[in-house]
């Protein structure tokens, strides 16, 4: 009588030989987070595999939209906030001061919760980035707004009105257009936080759909509450918590089948079965 | 704890399985006992039985479903609901077999058996002693007796064995017992087969329990070796 172990997916850190082989789009090295003097996040480490989608799950205040805004340097934003450790960018570090904040979030652009379109036309609101990164000829613009909103699943509803307000779409075609919006100055790295949660189910299946689609050319990155979108759009998924000073932790990091299956963390088996959190 | 309705239900999904399975085990020893006597009413209501066994096996099949479907189950209440999917139908398939002896039984009509039985009641009352902690190793998700509990099943195919060279003495002084022989040669094979299937559902706790998917080797391979 023998016991045979057919296979057993393990993969706790992202050290191991598949991480290696993937390659990292980014890299974060003991990254921590203060907001004043309260630590929000403590020592994280994790990599972002490129054209994958990394999930970010975690019960509500353990840091996770923290950590996301620090990946294009939005904490910059808040006066109080500080980083340490380093977070790189095909192997550069973003965090440094020399480096141009401006080019950073362009390259790695951000979907928020609620669609938050510009009060103008849908074509205004895709080519603003365009412009204000340098780009004139309507020709170029156009064909600009056309590809973006093909990608982001949009152009069949709207190709008939994009001097139509932005404003008049309905939520879900809304955050469509924020994603076409972030998508037009071909940024490497998307970052979405919670972007389905104001949305009804046929529209967060839509944005779902559409993060299948565009990763081939892309890096996404996503926070969310809902442990079934978790499961259902990403590869990875990386498990937050919150230790006993109240400061986020990475607990858990792994291919989200695994995470979902059999978690190797207590703390993620408890949460994402929903005895937690 | 939240989900505390949850938990309620999987513990009912548990208690289920355990009907199930009591219901396989009866209908194994009745089947023997039904050759033994040579009692064809008793085989009749066998084959009864084993649709009422399938109907509490699409049951709890249902309720499974609707668990998957309304409580979207992770970690290890996926692997439980599953698993659970798996052992029900291992128990249903073990009812099969006693329906399988029930037929022989029937079909044998009034032809008397061709010796009394001895060991293949043996391997009846193993088979269900195998069972019966196997399934209580799923209940109590026992990972210690789930992997313990398989090794019996030498025992099972020993005394198969034993029935097999019998059988063949039997075949070599008579050539004409040849399908008396075979009627209860199929007979110690359902039971042989019983006694895997036990295997199968220790595996499954293994992998509810700790998310191993380890297969426990049976020593049956060595067996069609020696065959060979
Ligand atoms: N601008 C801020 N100033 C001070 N504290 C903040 C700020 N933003 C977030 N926090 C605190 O940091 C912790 C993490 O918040 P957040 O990153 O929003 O968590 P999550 O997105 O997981 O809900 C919380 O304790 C929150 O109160
Ligand atoms: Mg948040």
């Amino acid at each position: 009588m023998t016991i045979q172990t057919l296979e057993i997916e393990n993969q706790t850190h992202s050290t191991g030989s598949d991480a290696i082989s993937l390659g990292a789009k980014m890299e974060v090295k003991n990254m921590s987070v203060f907001y004043g003097k309260f630590r929000a996040l403590t020592d994280i480490n994790m990599d972002i595999y490129a054209n994958k989608i990394t999930a970010i799950i975690g019960p509500s205040g353990c840091g996770k939209s923290t950590l996301l805004r620090s990946f294009n340097r939005m904490n910059d934003l808040t006066p109080s906030a500080r980083v340490e450790g380093s977070i790189l960018l095909d192997g550069r570090d973003i965090t440094a001061n020399r480096e141009d904040v401006v080019d950073v979030r362009r390259r790695i652009g951000m979907v928020f919760q609620r669609p938050n379109p510009f009060p103008k036309s849908i074509y205004e609101n895709v080519a603003y980035g365009p412009r204000l990164y340098g780009i004139r000829r309507k020709n170029d613009l156009d064909q600009i707004v056309e590809k973006s909103l093909k990608q982001a699943a949009l152009w069949e509803e709207v190709k008939d009105k994009l001097h139509q307000s932005g404003l008049s779409l309905s939520g879900g075609q809304q955050q469509r257009l924020c994603i076409a919006r972030a998508l037009a100055v071909e940024p490497e790295v998307i970052l979405m936080d919670e972007p389905a949660s104001a949305l009804d189910p046929i529209s967060t299946l839509r944005i779902e759909e559409l993060m299948h689609d565009i990763v081939k050319e892309y890096t996404i990155l996503i926070v969310t509450h809902n442990m079934q979108q978790a499961a259902r759009v990403s590869d990875f998924t990386a498990m937050m918590m919150i230790d006993e000073n109240r400061s986020g932790r990475m607990i858990e990091f792994g291919e989200t089948k695994s995470i979902f299956t059999n978690p190797k963390d207590k703390r993620t088996e408890d949460y994402v079965t929903g005895r937690f959190g | 704890m939240l989900r505390k309705t949850f938990e309620t239900e999987l513990q009912q999904l548990k208690d289920e399985v355990l009907v199930l399975g009591s219901m396989a085990e009866q209908a194994i020893l009745n089947s023997v006992e039904a050759l033994k006597k040579r009692d064809l009413k008793a085989s009749e209501r066998i084959l009864e039985d084993d649709r009422a066994i399938n109907k509490k096996r699409f049951d709890i099949e249902n309720q499974l479903m609707i668990l998957i479907a309304t409580q979207q189950p992770m970690a290890h209440d996926l692997r439980l609901l599953a698993s659970t999917m798996e052992i029900i139908s291992e128990l249903e398939r073990m009812g099969d077999y006693a329906k399988g002896i029930a037929n022989i039984n029937i079909r044998m009509g009034d032809q008397p058996l061709l010796k009394p039985l001895i060991d293949i009641p043996r391997m009846a009352q193993k088979d269900v002693d195998m069972l019966h902690r196997a399934l209580t190793a799923f209940v109590n998700e026992d990972v210690e007796a789930a992997r313990v509990i398989p090794a019996e099943d030498d025992e099972v195919d020993a005394l198969y064995n034993q029935v097999y060279r019998e059988l063949m003495m039997f075949v070599i002084q008579d050539p004409k017992s040849i399908e008396r022989a075979n009627w209860l040669l199929w007979v110690a094979h359902n039971l042989e087969r019983v006694a895997d299937r036990v295997t199968n559902i220790c595996e499954r706790t293994i992998f509810i329990a700790t998310g191993e998917m380890a297969e426990i080797k049976s020593t049956d391979d060595e067996f069609w070796k020696n065959q060979s």
